[in-house]
């Protein structure tokens, strides 16, 4: 085993995939292999049911690499300035964290196009941002703005991106799920002309996430009946952080292999904190899916760093211990930092830089979000209704000038 | 003692008289959310007081079935914006045990707890009031206490009560409502409002923390217009006293409804309806209802959403001056 930082940048020029390539081991077993600015990355192996899984060797680029360690600071550094907000009391709503699973999100968008569908949980803000959205808006809307991603009317559990197909976050668990495997059966029913169980494969998947306690809801089960008999392109992804708000999966999951929980949808176990395992098994589920051979699971297994939400502290039902050696063993940035290095494609210099950039930027954000305008009063009563001008809101009668029931005045 | 502590100390109560009381709900086992739970895992053990996976439908359901086969289950659904799931169980299971069996077996031994309305910044999915989903069930009962002295007496009512309870805390007022609450084992009616504050003008009717508003609201009459208000605290909804709430507003000829859950369709349709049958001649101004707008519950802007007191003031002089 060769883990000498050195000996990487030596071995730097070995072609991809030629016979003397020479594959370097990192610590915790991952190795690399580097051609110009292309290069190969094996992640650790992966537990499968009813699927051989995919090749362990997954293919990247300078500019992937580089772009996703860009992007998984900025998210680290999103929550980390979330956390401050909501403790200087400029957030309003509540709020759920992602930091310590960007991973997934990251990894996700590596591995799929901008046509599948992406819907999650409350802990929403990270796939806002890689789907496409800025961190102005974001944080705009944690903190209630016109500016926000929403217009300040829904906050930090209800953002979206339809441009790009995040269909968003979600104030109730596991409610996005059978909303999931209903995106995935309009894939199929648009690829189909109009035909929902039609054989023409669709073009799109929809990656449907949710958490180890949401697991446990009856409609997760519901959907999954329902996309397995109608073959539909749907991957459950559940986001295994250990606990359900304060409780462990052990307490609420008889199965804790939630990856071989639904007979007879195949499933993977995923290294949730490596960007690129991620990548990799969410093509190899996607691929699956296209083939039309119906839904498939995907089984991260990731950590939360932060409570369940604000007002969890995250420590009465777990030890400081177990939290400081996750972030130590396991931490997706520091993984994807020796990666890059690894690789050549950055020096710790740059990174350096690179995250200066980052703070700067994200800085800029928490600025702008403190200091946008509030939502128009307007906001109050429009789009609850589709109809335009708008309806007869009750309640809200002459108090804006909006909403005077006209004809029983008459 | 606090709201919430009320709350803890009758959940004591109840587990300590009653051996057959269970507990169960998200997070309950360490105190749940609100830590209206803290302690009691502790005392009565794991197999009494326990956490639940995440399934509303789930807890609904299994409460049911414990309670129809003779044991006090007691559930907590952690937010009440979370009752959807639990929807079918207490409405098509819950709440026709006792008829469709022809009285052979019930579920009265059930309470389902959970805490609803504003907090200040909850937004769509923490803030809610659906009260009227459940009035609009025969078979259930449907409880809203005002205080903490209110709320430990109400619950252990509530507990004991031989129908299934839907039991609403006000969530805002856990921290901020602060009384003296005896720590001994009491009951309050579950049949009759309460007439919190004896008036001649007009008849204020509210319940849950909408209480506070209304109290703030008439004080401000009071003092500005010196019109004598007299409030009612609903507590119970299905039942509701329906003679207490007439023969007040047959003396005072005005009446004003408040709650926070939106304005159509919420439970002060039902008593508007019904006041305006019983008390026709008497009335001497429409019947007001200051009430959540016909929206979403909005996050930016709760403060002009909710029925504040300034609105219910404006209601109260509206319906003097009419």
């Amino acid at each position: 085993m060769l883990a000498n930082r050195g000996l990487a940048s030596a071995l730097k020029k070995n072609l991809v995939g030629s016979k003397n390539a020479i594959s370097l081991q990192l610590a915790r077993s991952m190795a690399v292999k580097v051609n110009g600015d292309k290069g190969q990355v094996e992640i650790s192996p992966v537990q499968c049911y009813k699927t051989d899984g995919p090749s362990l060797w997954v293919d990247t680029t300078k500019e992937e690499a580089v772009q996703a360690l860009r992007d998984i600071t900025t998210m680290r550094r999103l929550e980390i300035s979330a956390d401050l907000m909501y403790k200087s009391q400029i957030i309003k709503g509540f709020c759920h964290l992602y930091d310590g699973q960007e991973a997934v999100a990251l990894g996700m968008n590596l591995g799929s196009t901008k046509d599948d569908h992406i819907v999650t949980s409350y802990r929403d803000h990270c796939f806002q941002y890689i789907r496409g959205d800025s961190v102005k808006r974001i944080l705009a809307e944690l903190t209630g703005r016109s500016t926000g991603s929403t217009k300040g009317k829904g906050g930090s559990m209800h953002m979206y991106y339809p441009k790009n197909n995040f269909w968003g976050g979600n104030g109730i668990v596991g409610a996005q799920v059978p909303l999931g495997a209903g995106l995935a059966l309009a894939a199929k029913y648009h690829a189909n002309k109009g035909m929902a169980r039609g054989e023409v494969s669709s073009k799109a998947v929809s990656f449907t996430l949710y958490g180890d306690g949401a697991a446990n809801q009856g409609q997760v089960f519901e959907a999954m009946n329902m996309a397995y008999l109608w073959k539909l392109p749907c991957i459950f992804v559940i986001e295994n952080n250990k606990y359900g708000m304060g409780t462990s999966t052990s307490k609420a999951s008889s199965n804790e292999e939630f990856y071989r929980r639904y007979d007879p949808l195949p499933g993977i176990k995923v290294d949730g904190m490596d960007v690129f395992s991620v990548k990799q098994c969410c093509k190899f589920a996607r691929d699956y899916c296209l083939s039309g051979k119906g839904p498939f699971v995907l089984e991260m297994n990731t950590y939360r760093y932060h409570g369940h939400s604000m007002s969890d502290p995250g420590l009465t039902y777990r030890s400081r211990e177990e939290v400081s050696g996750i972030r130590k063993e396991r931490d997706p940035i520091d993984r994807l930092k020796r990666i890059v290095t690894e690789l050549g494609f950055m020096t710790d210099a740059e990174i350096k830089d690179l995250e200066k950039k980052v703070r700067a930027e994200v800085d800029e954000a928490v600025e702008f979000a403190k200091t946008s305008p509030e939502p128009e009063l307007k906001e109050l009563y429009t789009e609850v209704f589709a109809k335009e001008p708008l309806p007869y809101i009750r309640g809200t009668d002459g108090i804006y000038g909006h909403g005077v029931c006209e004809w029983a005045r008459k | 003692m606090n709201l919430v502590g009320a709350i803890n100390n009758a959940l004591h109560i109840a587990l300590d008289t009653d051996p057959t009381a269970i507990l169960l709900g998200e997070d309950v086992g360490f105190g749940g959310v609100f830590r209206a739970a803290v302690d009691l895992q502790e005392k009565f053990g794991k197999s009494r007081v326990f956490n639940t996976p995440l399934c509303e439908q789930g807890i609904a359901g299994f409460a049911v079935g414990l309670a129809s086969e003779g044991s006090t289950a007691i559930a907590e659904i952690q937010f009440a914006d979370y009752i959807f799931p639990a929807f079918d169980q207490i409405v098509n299971e819950a709440a026709k045990y006792r008829f469709r069996s022809g009285g052979q077996f019930d579920c009265g031994k059930l309470t389902i707890r959970t805490p609803y309305g504003a907090v200040g910044h909850g937004g769509l999915y923490h803030s809610q009031s659906p009260e009227a989903y459940f009035t609009h069930t025969p078979g259930l009962r449907v409880i809203v206490p005002r205080s903490p002295y209110q709320a430990k007496g109400l619950l252990l009512s509530s507990i004991r009560c031989p129908d299934p309870v839907i039991f609403f805390e006000p969530k805002a007022l856990y921290r901020a409502s602060k009384e003296l609450v005896p720590v001994s084992d009491y009951e309050i009616s579950l049949f009759n409002a309460d007439v919190v504050m004896e008036g001649s003008d007009i008849t204020v009717i509210g319940y849950g923390a909408q209480l506070g508003v209304l109290e703030k609201a008439c004080k401000k009459a009071r003092e500005e217009l010196n019109i004598s208000t007299e409030i009612i605290d609903l507590r119970s909804l299905l039942p509701w006293d329906k003679e207490t709430v007439c023969k007040s507003v047959m003396k005072t000829g005005r009446c004003v409804i408040s709650h926070e859950a939106p304005l159509t369709s919420g439970f002060g349709a039902e008593l508007a309806a019904s006041i305006q049958k019983e008390c026709f001649l008497s009335l001497e101004a429409p019947i007001e209802r200051v009430c959540g707008y016909d929206t979403p519950f909005p996050l930016s802007h709760e403060k002009f959403y909710v029925p504040d007191y300034l609105k219910c003031f404006a209601a109260i002089r509206r319906c003097i001056q009419f």
